[in-house]
């Protein structure tokens, strides 16, 4: 075989497989979207379910995630926002580092089922929070918290070091530099961080099946040690759960969209964020 | 010359100490306050420390009693598996071990040609253009909740995979298998693709110009240049796919039993049979376990085996990296 040839097959090989690529991701979107979209009405977002969820809508399931995700983001983004400076601001390259970045990076591979057994026994049952939102949002925090210190220290590290040195020359301190001339240049990438945090978190399962996903309530969750429904668990339990799998595939459909749709939109919106402050510091 | 330029160099360093030194002198309260904030940032900095040696005191100690009473042999080789029945409770979990490796392999088998191949589109083929949609694409399949695509497995691949091998039950070690390569995907080509566009420009262009083709600088230079990257993206994807929980709950089928049957007279894996795989079980009986009995430690146990196999997995992708780093900066 010639030369042009086989870069011809090899090149066509490679192009076959990245397009399958963009041909699973429109399967997949599409079979949620083709079942879902006429599921999902202004009422499907407002009411709660009704007859055993064979009927009704999502609400108490949307608004758990919304409590649950949010108080996740709360606690999860000032530590890591807290842990970032510390790596880049202040830590010498030595092996105290190396170690905090080893555990960084293993924390961000144990299992999310493997957290929701930690947040059981540690929270839950030693700590005697039992389970609840906010047994299921510490154990969520925890499981981003990775995420939430990379994203946090790009965004550090993107600053210019003049904006450093400027401080310091005129006599400030290093905390007043950090404070006054790097955080603010730093925040939008880590709003960025936060929102792909919040998104990550709004579409767990695992762990919150084992501390404090409701199966169905009634009343919304009033306070921090009430169990709650989420969007992704109402998911698990309509499709695999449910006496009358059949009867309530339409709404399983209606919840994978709204889930779906939620998590893209988050991601867009860290997206826009990032690429607009990204045009808006070239300009120095 | 160069020894002119040293010497410069270091009286500049000199002199930027001399500086720091006596701004660091300027206000006793300013720097007692600075020294504290430090301190505060540090107790933050180490927070990851302090939890993984936490998740694993946790884990270890839940797990004791299990470990102590039954012993890790039995949950290793052992496959009878009734931790909660008053009389002849069984402890085996090897056929947890064996589900979890089963889909695992399966579905890298698909995702390591289909990630590698992607990525070497991506970083070294795709024009600018097609580029710019081809990663958004691999972001967004990232971000997909994992329980909708247990969902879509569950309801659309299940059903195909139970007509074409003509099964009465659809969930089976090969649905799961399909459905987590979509998910171990992405991981394989970010990771791939960063260490093939990390291999030096000069690399590729030498290779030209011994007149080697675009394809021929790929195989020959690129690929091998990037190979420890792209294979710590492949062990990243493994520990992504072992440790995943909602879609393997979904598809793959949940029975306790070893996945075996005859072959040719030996016994192999059979990928149509179904599977219940570690994450699954914690998932399946953790919720309504009692509190402190051997059941529920016998639940820790199998979260210590998935964090063991995690553990030595991201260690073996790190190592990988760091190597990956030193060869392209040694050269």
């Amino acid at each position: 075989m010639s030369k042009q040839m086989s870069q011809r097959l090899w090149f066509g090989i490679c192009g076959f497989f990245a397009s399958m690529t963009i041909v699973a991701l429109l399967f997949l979107l599409f079979s949620i979207v083709k079942e879902g979209a006429s599921v999902i009405s202004w009422s499907f977002i407002t009411e709660p379910p009704r007859r055993n969820m064979t009927e009704g809508g999502i609400w108490p399931a949307l608004v758990g995630t919304f409590y649950v995700a949010s108080l996740t983001v709360l606690i999860s983004v000032p530590i890591g926002i807290g842990a970032a400076i510390y790596l880049n601001e202040y830590a010498k390259q030595g092996p105290v580092v190396r170690v905090i970045r080893m555990s960084i990076r293993n924390l961000a591979g144990v299992p999310s089922i493997v957290y929701g057994l930690f947040g059981l026994a540690i929270f839950a049952s030693t700590l005697r929070l039992g389970v609840g939102l906010i047994t299921a949002a510490i154990t969520l925090a925890i499981m981003v918290l990775p995420w939430i210190i990379t994203a946090s220290e790009e965004a550090l590290k993107a600053v210019p070091n003049s904006f450093r040195e400027g401080g310091l020359a005129l006599g400030a301190t290093k905390w007043q530099t950090i404070r006054n001339n790097v955080l603010p240049s730093a925040i939008p990438g880590m709003a960025t961080g936060s929102i792909l945090g919040l998104a990550r978190a709004a579409g767990e399962t695992a762990p919150i099946i084992l501390t404090g996903a409701a199966y169905f309530s009634r009343n919304l969750p009033s306070s921090l040690n009430d169990s709650f429904m989420a969007l992704p668990y109402h998911l698990y339990i309509l499709a695999t759960q449910h006496a009358q799998a059949a009867a309530v595939r339409p709404i399983a459909y209606g919840t994978a969209l709204v889930l779906i749709m939620m998590v893209i939109l988050l991601n867009l919106s860290a997206i826009l964020l990032r690429n607009h402050y990204r045009r808006k510091n070239e300009m120095f | 010359m160069s020894s002119h330029a040293e010497k410069q160099s270091e009286d500049i360093k000199q002199m930027k100490v001399v500086n720091k030194e006596k701004l660091t002198q300027k206000s006793f309260k300013a720097n007692t306050l600075d020294f504290l904030i430090e301190k505060m940032f540090f107790v933050f900095g180490s927070i990851a420390v302090f939890v993984l040696l936490l998740l694993l005191y946790f884990l270890v100690r839940e797990g004791s009693s299990a470990l102590q009473e039954v012993g890790i042999l039995t949950y290793l080789t052992e496959t009878r598996w009734y931790p909660s029945s008053p009389q002849g409770a069984g402890y085996g979990a090897l056929q947890f071990i064996v589900g979890s490796i089963m889909v695992t392999i399966g579905a890298l088998v698909i995702a390591i040609p289909w990630g590698i191949f992607t990525a070497i589109f991506i970083a070294e083929i795709a024009p600018k253009r097609v580029r710019e949609i081809l990663k958004p694409v691999v972001e967004v399949l990232a971000i997909f909740p994992s329980v909708v695509l247990g969902f879509i497995a569950l309801v659309i691949l299940s059903p195909i995979v139970a007509n074409v091998f003509d099964l009465s039950n659809g969930r089976t070690a090969l649905t799961a298998s399909l459905i987590l390569s979509v998910m171990a995907l992405p991981t394989i080509v970010s990771i791939a693709e960063d260490s093939l566009r990390s291999v030096p420009k000069d690399y590729r262009e030498a290779a030209y110009a011994l007149g080697a083709s675009r394809w021929e600088t790929i195989k020959i230079v690129t690929f091998p240049a990037a190979k420890s990257g792209i294979l710590a993206g492949v062990m990243l994807g493994f520990g992504r796919a072992v440790g995943e929980t909602m879609t393997v709950l979904m598809a793959a089928g949940n029975a306790i039993s070893m996945p075996m049957t005859e072959f040719m007279g030996i016994t192999v894996p059979n990928f149509l049979a179904s599977v219940r795989t570690l994450t699954a079980n914690i998932a399946i009986e953790g919720s309504d376990v009692s509190w402190g009995s051997l059941h529920y430690s016998s639940l820790f146990v199998l979260a210590l085996i998935l964090f063991v196999i995690t553990f030595v997995v991201n260690l073996i992708a790190d190592l990988l990296i760091s190597r990956q780093r030193r060869k392209l900066t040694n050269e």
